[in-house]
Protein backbone atom coordinates (compact mmCIF):
# COMPACT_ATOMS: atom_id res chain seq x y z
CA UNK A 1 0.00 0.00 0.00
CA UNK A 2 2.67 2.49 -0.92
CA UNK A 3 4.70 3.73 -3.85
CA UNK A 4 5.67 0.11 -4.44
CA UNK A 5 2.33 -0.39 -6.14
CA UNK A 6 3.52 1.27 -9.30
CA UNK A 7 6.82 -0.56 -9.50
CA UNK A 8 6.50 -4.30 -8.88
CA UNK A 9 9.72 -5.80 -7.62
CA UNK A 10 11.25 -8.93 -9.19
CA UNK A 11 9.03 -11.99 -8.90
CA UNK A 12 5.82 -9.93 -9.02
CA UNK A 13 6.16 -9.19 -5.31
CA UNK A 14 4.25 -6.08 -4.29
CA UNK A 15 2.79 -4.87 -1.02
CA UNK A 16 -0.71 -6.05 -1.94
CA UNK A 17 0.44 -9.61 -2.49
CA UNK A 18 2.55 -9.58 0.64
CA UNK A 19 -0.46 -8.50 2.66
CA UNK A 20 -2.58 -11.36 1.32
CA UNK A 21 0.13 -13.90 2.18
CA UNK A 22 0.48 -12.35 5.66
CA UNK A 23 -3.29 -12.61 6.15
CA UNK A 24 -3.28 -16.30 5.29
CA UNK A 25 -0.27 -16.90 7.53
CA UNK A 26 -1.98 -15.25 10.52
CA UNK A 27 -5.22 -17.13 10.03
CA UNK A 28 -3.48 -20.50 9.69
CA UNK A 29 -1.43 -19.86 12.84
CA UNK A 30 -4.48 -18.94 14.92
CA UNK A 31 -6.54 -21.92 13.71
CA UNK A 32 -3.67 -24.33 14.35
CA UNK A 33 -3.01 -22.91 17.83
CA UNK A 34 -6.71 -22.98 18.74
CA UNK A 35 -6.99 -26.62 17.62
CA UNK A 36 -4.00 -27.68 19.74
CA UNK A 37 -5.25 -25.72 22.79
CA UNK A 38 -8.73 -27.22 22.40
CA UNK A 39 -7.45 -30.80 22.28
CA UNK A 40 -5.24 -30.13 25.30
CA UNK A 41 -8.21 -28.53 27.09
CA UNK A 42 -10.42 -31.59 26.50
CA UNK A 43 -7.74 -33.94 27.86
CA UNK A 44 -7.13 -31.58 30.80
CA UNK A 45 -10.82 -31.44 31.72
CA UNK A 46 -11.18 -35.21 31.40
CA UNK A 47 -8.29 -35.73 33.80
CA UNK A 48 -8.60 -32.86 36.27
CA UNK A 49 -12.27 -31.79 35.87
CA UNK A 50 -13.23 -32.68 39.45
CA UNK A 51 -10.23 -31.05 41.12
CA UNK A 52 -10.83 -27.71 42.89
CA UNK A 53 -8.57 -25.07 41.32
CA UNK A 54 -6.66 -22.44 43.30
CA UNK A 55 -5.79 -19.28 41.42
CA UNK A 56 -6.47 -16.89 44.32
CA UNK A 57 -2.83 -16.69 45.30
CA UNK A 58 0.03 -16.43 42.87
CA UNK A 59 2.76 -19.04 43.08
CA UNK A 60 3.87 -19.06 39.45
CA UNK A 61 3.63 -22.02 37.15
CA UNK A 62 6.02 -24.92 37.83
CA UNK A 63 9.37 -24.93 36.03
CA UNK A 64 8.25 -27.46 33.43
CA UNK A 65 5.46 -25.16 32.19
CA UNK A 66 7.77 -22.17 31.83
CA UNK A 67 10.70 -23.27 29.69
CA UNK A 68 10.40 -24.08 25.99
CA UNK A 69 12.30 -27.44 25.92
CA UNK A 70 10.30 -28.74 28.91
CA UNK A 71 7.00 -27.80 27.25
CA UNK A 72 8.01 -29.62 24.04
CA UNK A 73 8.94 -32.77 25.99
CA UNK A 74 5.69 -32.66 27.97
CA UNK A 75 3.60 -32.13 24.85
CA UNK A 76 5.20 -35.13 23.13
CA UNK A 77 4.42 -37.19 26.23
CA UNK A 78 0.77 -36.01 25.83
CA UNK A 79 0.63 -34.19 29.15
CA UNK A 80 -2.59 -32.10 28.91
CA UNK A 81 -1.16 -28.90 30.41
CA UNK A 82 1.95 -29.08 28.25
CA UNK A 83 -0.20 -29.55 25.14
CA UNK A 84 -2.15 -26.39 26.05
CA UNK A 85 1.10 -24.53 26.71
CA UNK A 86 2.46 -25.78 23.36
CA UNK A 87 -0.68 -24.47 21.60
CA UNK A 88 -0.21 -21.10 23.32
CA UNK A 89 3.40 -21.08 22.12
CA UNK A 90 2.16 -21.66 18.55
CA UNK A 91 -0.08 -18.65 19.02
CA UNK A 92 2.79 -16.48 20.30
CA UNK A 93 4.88 -17.71 17.34
CA UNK A 94 2.25 -16.59 14.81
CA UNK A 95 2.98 -12.82 14.88
CA UNK A 96 6.69 -13.64 15.10
CA UNK A 97 6.39 -15.71 11.90
CA UNK A 98 4.67 -12.72 10.34
CA UNK A 99 7.65 -10.50 11.20
CA UNK A 100 10.09 -13.07 9.76
CA UNK A 101 8.07 -13.23 6.56
CA UNK A 102 7.95 -9.41 6.33
CA UNK A 103 11.75 -9.26 6.59
CA UNK A 104 12.08 -11.68 3.67
CA UNK A 105 9.45 -9.78 1.66
CA UNK A 106 11.20 -6.43 2.21
CA UNK A 107 14.50 -8.04 1.16
CA UNK A 108 12.94 -9.28 -2.09
CA UNK A 109 11.59 -5.76 -2.66
CA UNK A 110 15.15 -4.48 -2.08
CA UNK A 111 13.85 -2.12 0.60
CA UNK A 112 16.85 -2.52 2.87
CA UNK A 113 15.89 0.23 5.33
CA UNK A 114 12.75 -1.77 6.15
CA UNK A 115 14.71 -5.02 6.32
CA UNK A 116 16.72 -3.41 9.13
CA UNK A 117 13.60 -2.02 10.87
CA UNK A 118 11.95 -5.46 10.68
CA UNK A 119 15.05 -7.20 12.04
CA UNK A 120 15.06 -4.80 15.03
CA UNK A 121 11.46 -5.87 15.83
CA UNK A 122 12.46 -9.52 15.40
CA UNK A 123 15.44 -9.05 17.71
CA UNK A 124 13.23 -7.62 20.47
CA UNK A 125 10.76 -10.51 20.08
CA UNK A 126 13.54 -13.12 20.24
CA UNK A 127 15.00 -11.48 23.34
CA UNK A 128 11.60 -11.81 25.04
CA UNK A 129 11.13 -15.46 24.10
CA UNK A 130 14.66 -16.83 24.45
CA UNK A 131 16.73 -14.24 26.27
CA UNK A 132 14.95 -14.33 29.59
CA UNK A 133 14.61 -18.05 30.33
CA UNK B 1 -16.24 -24.72 42.23
CA UNK B 2 -14.27 -27.48 40.50
CA UNK B 3 -12.11 -27.18 37.36
CA UNK B 4 -14.97 -28.15 35.03
CA UNK B 5 -17.32 -25.44 36.38
CA UNK B 6 -14.56 -22.85 36.59
CA UNK B 7 -13.52 -23.48 32.96
CA UNK B 8 -17.10 -23.35 31.70
CA UNK B 9 -17.90 -20.06 33.44
CA UNK B 10 -14.62 -18.38 32.47
CA UNK B 11 -15.06 -19.51 28.84
CA UNK B 12 -18.62 -18.17 28.79
CA UNK B 13 -17.56 -14.82 30.28
CA UNK B 14 -14.67 -14.57 27.81
CA UNK B 15 -17.03 -15.35 24.94
CA UNK B 16 -19.28 -12.45 25.91
CA UNK B 17 -16.23 -10.17 26.40
CA UNK B 18 -14.85 -11.08 22.98
CA UNK B 19 -18.27 -10.68 21.35
CA UNK B 20 -18.90 -7.21 22.81
CA UNK B 21 -15.28 -6.18 22.24
CA UNK B 22 -15.48 -6.98 18.53
CA UNK B 23 -18.94 -5.44 18.12
CA UNK B 24 -18.01 -2.15 19.79
CA UNK B 25 -14.41 -2.02 18.57
CA UNK B 26 -13.13 -1.62 22.12
CA UNK B 27 -11.43 -5.01 22.23
CA UNK B 28 -12.22 -7.88 24.59
CA UNK B 29 -8.97 -7.71 26.54
CA UNK B 30 -9.95 -4.71 28.65
CA UNK B 31 -12.81 -6.55 30.37
CA UNK B 32 -11.18 -9.98 30.69
CA UNK B 33 -8.71 -8.91 33.40
CA UNK B 34 -11.30 -7.20 35.66
CA UNK B 35 -13.71 -10.10 35.07
CA UNK B 36 -11.13 -12.66 36.23
CA UNK B 37 -9.85 -10.52 39.10
CA UNK B 38 -13.16 -9.20 40.46
CA UNK B 39 -15.62 -11.98 39.59
CA UNK B 40 -13.50 -15.12 39.79
CA UNK B 41 -10.95 -13.81 42.35
CA UNK B 42 -8.06 -14.93 40.17
CA UNK B 43 -4.69 -13.34 41.05
CA UNK B 44 -4.22 -10.35 38.75
CA UNK B 45 -0.92 -11.73 37.41
CA UNK B 46 -2.63 -14.90 36.12
CA UNK B 47 -5.44 -12.70 34.74
CA UNK B 48 -2.98 -10.46 32.87
CA UNK B 49 -1.14 -13.48 31.42
CA UNK B 50 -4.35 -15.06 30.13
CA UNK B 51 -5.64 -11.78 28.72
CA UNK B 52 -2.40 -11.05 26.88
CA UNK B 53 -2.50 -14.40 25.10
CA UNK B 54 -6.14 -13.91 24.08
CA UNK B 55 -5.19 -10.50 22.66
CA UNK B 56 -2.73 -12.19 20.27
CA UNK B 57 -5.48 -14.56 19.11
CA UNK B 58 -8.09 -11.88 18.37
CA UNK B 59 -5.59 -9.50 16.77
CA UNK B 60 -4.17 -12.13 14.43
CA UNK B 61 -7.62 -13.52 13.60
CA UNK B 62 -9.05 -10.11 12.74
CA UNK B 63 -5.92 -8.87 10.94
CA UNK B 64 -6.27 -11.72 8.45
CA UNK B 65 -9.56 -10.20 7.29
CA UNK B 66 -8.35 -6.57 7.34
CA UNK B 67 -5.17 -7.00 5.31
CA UNK B 68 -7.21 -8.43 2.43
CA UNK B 69 -9.30 -5.26 2.27
CA UNK B 70 -6.15 -3.17 1.80
CA UNK B 71 -6.62 -0.74 4.68
CA UNK B 72 -3.68 -1.59 6.92
CA UNK B 73 -0.27 -0.10 6.12
CA UNK B 74 2.48 -2.64 6.79
CA UNK B 75 5.28 -0.06 6.66
CA UNK B 76 3.65 2.19 9.27
CA UNK B 77 2.92 -0.92 11.32
CA UNK B 78 6.44 -2.33 11.17
CA UNK B 79 8.15 1.01 11.83
CA UNK B 80 5.97 1.73 14.88
CA UNK B 81 6.35 -1.83 16.15
CA UNK B 82 9.97 -1.03 17.03
CA UNK B 83 8.44 1.37 19.60
CA UNK B 84 5.59 -0.84 20.83
CA UNK B 85 7.71 -4.00 21.29
CA UNK B 86 10.44 -2.08 23.15
CA UNK B 87 7.69 -0.51 25.29
CA UNK B 88 6.13 -3.93 25.92
CA UNK B 89 9.44 -5.30 27.25
CA UNK B 90 9.75 -2.23 29.49
CA UNK B 91 6.14 -2.65 30.68
CA UNK B 92 6.64 -6.33 31.51
CA UNK B 93 9.82 -5.39 33.42
CA UNK B 94 7.95 -2.70 35.39
CA UNK B 95 5.19 -5.23 36.22
CA UNK B 96 7.76 -7.30 38.09
CA UNK B 97 8.60 -4.49 40.52
CA UNK B 98 5.19 -2.88 41.04
CA UNK B 99 2.75 -4.19 43.70
CA UNK B 100 -0.43 -5.75 42.26
CA UNK B 101 -2.60 -3.11 43.96
CA UNK B 102 -0.82 -0.39 41.95
CA UNK B 103 -1.35 -2.38 38.73
CA UNK B 104 -5.06 -2.61 39.58
CA UNK B 105 -5.29 1.17 40.04
CA UNK B 106 -3.46 1.88 36.76
CA UNK B 107 -5.75 -0.63 35.07
CA UNK B 108 -8.82 1.15 36.42
CA UNK B 109 -7.59 4.52 35.14
CA UNK B 110 -6.92 3.01 31.69
CA UNK B 111 -10.46 1.55 31.66
CA UNK B 112 -11.98 4.95 32.43
CA UNK B 113 -9.84 6.59 29.77
CA UNK B 114 -10.78 4.06 27.06
CA UNK B 115 -14.46 4.57 27.88
CA UNK B 116 -13.94 8.32 27.50
CA UNK B 117 -12.11 7.89 24.17
CA UNK B 118 -14.83 5.66 22.77
CA UNK B 119 -17.46 8.32 23.46
CA UNK B 120 -15.61 10.95 21.44
CA UNK B 121 -16.78 11.81 17.94
CA UNK B 122 -14.44 10.93 15.09
CA UNK B 123 -13.78 13.13 12.11
CA UNK B 124 -11.78 12.21 9.03
CA UNK B 125 -8.81 14.42 8.23
CA UNK B 126 -8.65 16.46 5.05
CA UNK B 127 -6.92 14.85 2.06
CA UNK B 128 -4.80 17.95 1.33
CA UNK B 129 -2.39 17.41 4.18
CA UNK B 130 1.34 17.45 3.36
CA UNK B 131 3.61 14.68 4.62
CA UNK B 132 6.51 15.60 6.88
CA UNK B 133 10.05 15.01 5.49
CA UNK B 134 10.66 12.17 7.99
CA UNK B 135 7.44 10.42 6.97
CA UNK B 136 8.47 10.74 3.32
CA UNK B 137 11.91 9.37 4.06
CA UNK B 138 10.39 6.38 5.84
CA UNK B 139 7.89 5.95 2.98
CA UNK B 140 4.94 5.88 5.39
CA UNK B 141 2.44 7.41 2.95
CA UNK B 142 -0.06 5.11 1.31
CA UNK B 143 -3.45 4.74 -0.31
CA UNK B 144 -6.68 3.30 1.03
CA UNK B 145 -9.93 2.21 -0.59
CA UNK B 146 -12.87 4.67 -0.47
CA UNK B 147 -16.22 4.66 -2.31
CA UNK B 148 -14.55 6.98 -4.87
CA UNK B 149 -11.62 4.63 -5.47
CA UNK B 150 -8.12 4.54 -3.99
CA UNK B 151 -7.34 7.68 -2.01
CA UNK B 152 -3.75 8.69 -1.16
CA UNK B 153 -3.03 9.98 2.34
CA UNK B 154 -0.22 11.96 3.97
CA UNK B 155 1.53 11.23 7.29
CA UNK B 156 2.94 13.75 9.80
CA UNK B 157 3.86 13.89 13.50
CA UNK B 158 6.13 10.85 13.35
CA UNK B 159 7.99 11.76 16.56
CA UNK B 160 4.87 12.28 18.69
CA UNK B 161 3.27 9.15 17.23
CA UNK B 162 6.39 7.12 18.01
CA UNK B 163 6.42 8.32 21.62
CA UNK B 164 2.75 7.47 22.10
CA UNK B 165 3.39 4.04 20.58
CA UNK B 166 6.10 3.36 23.15
CA UNK B 167 3.58 4.26 25.85
CA UNK B 168 1.01 1.93 24.27
CA UNK B 169 3.62 -0.82 24.40
CA UNK B 170 4.38 -0.16 28.08
CA UNK B 171 0.65 -0.39 28.92
CA UNK B 172 0.29 -3.59 26.93
CA UNK B 173 3.22 -5.20 28.73
CA UNK B 174 2.15 -3.92 32.15
CA UNK B 175 -1.57 -4.70 31.96
CA UNK B 176 -1.88 -7.54 29.44
CA UNK B 177 -4.15 -5.58 27.09
CA UNK B 178 -3.83 -4.68 23.42
CA UNK B 179 -3.91 -0.90 24.11
CA UNK B 180 -5.64 -0.42 20.78
CA UNK B 181 -7.14 2.86 22.01
CA UNK B 182 -3.72 4.50 22.51
CA UNK B 183 -2.39 3.04 19.25
CA UNK B 184 -5.31 4.52 17.33
CA UNK B 185 -4.81 7.83 19.19
CA UNK B 186 -1.15 7.89 18.09
CA UNK B 187 -1.93 7.27 14.43
CA UNK B 188 -5.27 9.03 14.04
CA UNK B 189 -4.60 12.12 16.19
CA UNK B 190 -0.80 12.56 16.28
CA UNK B 191 0.09 11.29 12.79
CA UNK B 192 -3.13 12.32 10.99
CA UNK B 193 -3.54 8.91 9.38
CA UNK B 194 -7.14 8.16 8.19
CA UNK B 195 -9.23 6.58 10.95
CA UNK B 196 -9.93 3.31 9.13
CA UNK B 197 -6.22 2.89 8.30
CA UNK B 198 -5.37 3.69 11.94
CA UNK B 199 -7.77 1.13 13.43
CA UNK B 200 -6.80 -1.71 11.08
CA UNK B 201 -3.06 -1.02 11.33
CA UNK B 202 -3.44 -0.82 15.13
CA UNK B 203 -5.14 -4.20 15.15
CA UNK B 204 -2.34 -5.55 12.99
CA UNK B 205 0.28 -4.30 15.47
CA UNK B 206 -1.44 -5.55 18.63
CA UNK B 207 -0.43 -9.18 18.06
CA UNK B 208 3.27 -8.39 17.65
CA UNK B 209 3.24 -6.03 20.65
CA UNK B 210 1.57 -8.66 22.84
CA UNK B 211 3.97 -11.37 21.64
CA UNK B 212 6.87 -9.23 22.89
CA UNK B 213 5.73 -9.44 26.51
CA UNK B 214 4.10 -12.89 26.28
CA UNK B 215 7.52 -14.57 26.17
CA UNK B 216 8.56 -12.81 29.38
CA UNK B 217 5.24 -13.66 31.05
CA UNK B 218 5.63 -17.31 30.13
CA UNK B 219 9.14 -17.44 31.60
CA UNK B 220 7.82 -15.88 34.82
CA UNK B 221 4.98 -18.37 35.23
CA UNK B 222 2.16 -15.88 34.65
CA UNK B 223 0.59 -18.03 31.94
CA UNK B 224 -1.49 -20.71 33.67
CA UNK B 225 -2.78 -23.22 31.09
CA UNK B 226 -5.97 -23.96 33.07
CA UNK B 227 -7.15 -20.33 32.91
CA UNK B 228 -5.60 -19.27 29.62
CA UNK B 229 -7.17 -22.08 27.56
CA UNK B 230 -10.69 -21.00 28.55
CA UNK B 231 -10.00 -17.29 28.07
CA UNK B 232 -8.25 -17.70 24.71
CA UNK B 233 -10.84 -20.03 23.16
CA UNK B 234 -13.74 -18.03 24.60
CA UNK B 235 -12.52 -14.61 23.49
CA UNK B 236 -11.54 -15.92 20.05
CA UNK B 237 -14.95 -17.53 19.44
CA UNK B 238 -16.76 -14.46 20.77
CA UNK B 239 -14.83 -12.00 18.63
CA UNK B 240 -15.36 -14.13 15.50
CA UNK B 241 -19.13 -14.15 16.08
CA UNK B 242 -19.00 -10.41 16.84
CA UNK B 243 -17.13 -9.62 13.62
CA UNK B 244 -19.72 -11.59 11.58
CA UNK B 245 -22.67 -9.74 13.14
CA UNK B 246 -20.96 -6.32 13.05
CA UNK B 247 -22.02 -5.62 9.48
CA UNK B 248 -25.76 -5.70 10.15
CA UNK B 249 -25.93 -4.66 13.80
CA UNK B 250 -26.78 -1.20 15.10
CA UNK B 251 -24.03 -0.81 17.63
CA UNK B 252 -24.63 2.70 18.95
CA UNK B 253 -26.72 1.70 21.96
CA UNK B 254 -24.48 -1.29 22.59
CA UNK B 255 -21.41 0.97 22.60
CA UNK B 256 -22.93 3.07 25.37
CA UNK B 257 -23.87 0.01 27.40
CA UNK B 258 -20.40 -1.46 27.01
CA UNK B 259 -18.77 1.88 27.85
CA UNK B 260 -20.89 2.04 31.02
CA UNK B 261 -19.76 -1.49 31.97
CA UNK B 262 -16.13 -0.45 31.43
CA UNK B 263 -16.59 2.64 33.63
CA UNK B 264 -18.09 0.51 36.40
CA UNK B 265 -15.24 -2.01 36.14
CA UNK B 266 -12.69 0.82 36.14
CA UNK B 267 -14.07 2.30 39.35
CA UNK B 268 -14.19 -1.11 41.00
CA UNK B 269 -10.58 -1.87 39.97
CA UNK B 270 -9.40 1.45 41.43
CA UNK B 271 -11.40 0.84 44.64
CA UNK B 272 -10.05 -2.69 45.08
CA UNK B 273 -6.51 -1.55 44.33
CA UNK B 274 -6.70 1.41 46.71
CA UNK B 275 -8.08 -0.72 49.56
CA UNK B 276 -5.44 -3.38 48.94
CA UNK B 277 -7.89 -6.14 48.00
CA UNK B 278 -6.07 -6.91 44.74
Amino acid sequence: MSTQDQAPAPGGFNDQRIEIIIGTLLRTGVILAAAVVLSGAIMYLARYGRVVPDYKSFHGEPERLKSLPEIFHGAIALEPRDIIQFGLLLLIATPIARVVFSAIAFAIERDYAYVVITLVVLGILCYSLFGSS
Amino acid sequence: MNVLEFTGLVALGSLVAGFLGALTGLGGGVVVVPMLALLFHVDIRYAIGASLVSVIATSSGAAAAYVREGYSNIRIGMFLETATTAGAIAGAAIALHVPTSAIAIVFGVVLLYSAYLSSKHREEHGAHLQSSPLAKKLRLEGTYPTPEGKQPYAVTGVGAGYGLMFLAGVMSGLLGIGSGAVKVLAMDQAMKIPFKVSTTTSNFMIGVTAAASAGLYLARGYIAPGITMAVMLGVLAGSMIGAKILVQAKVKVLRYVFAAVIVALGIEMIFNGATGRI
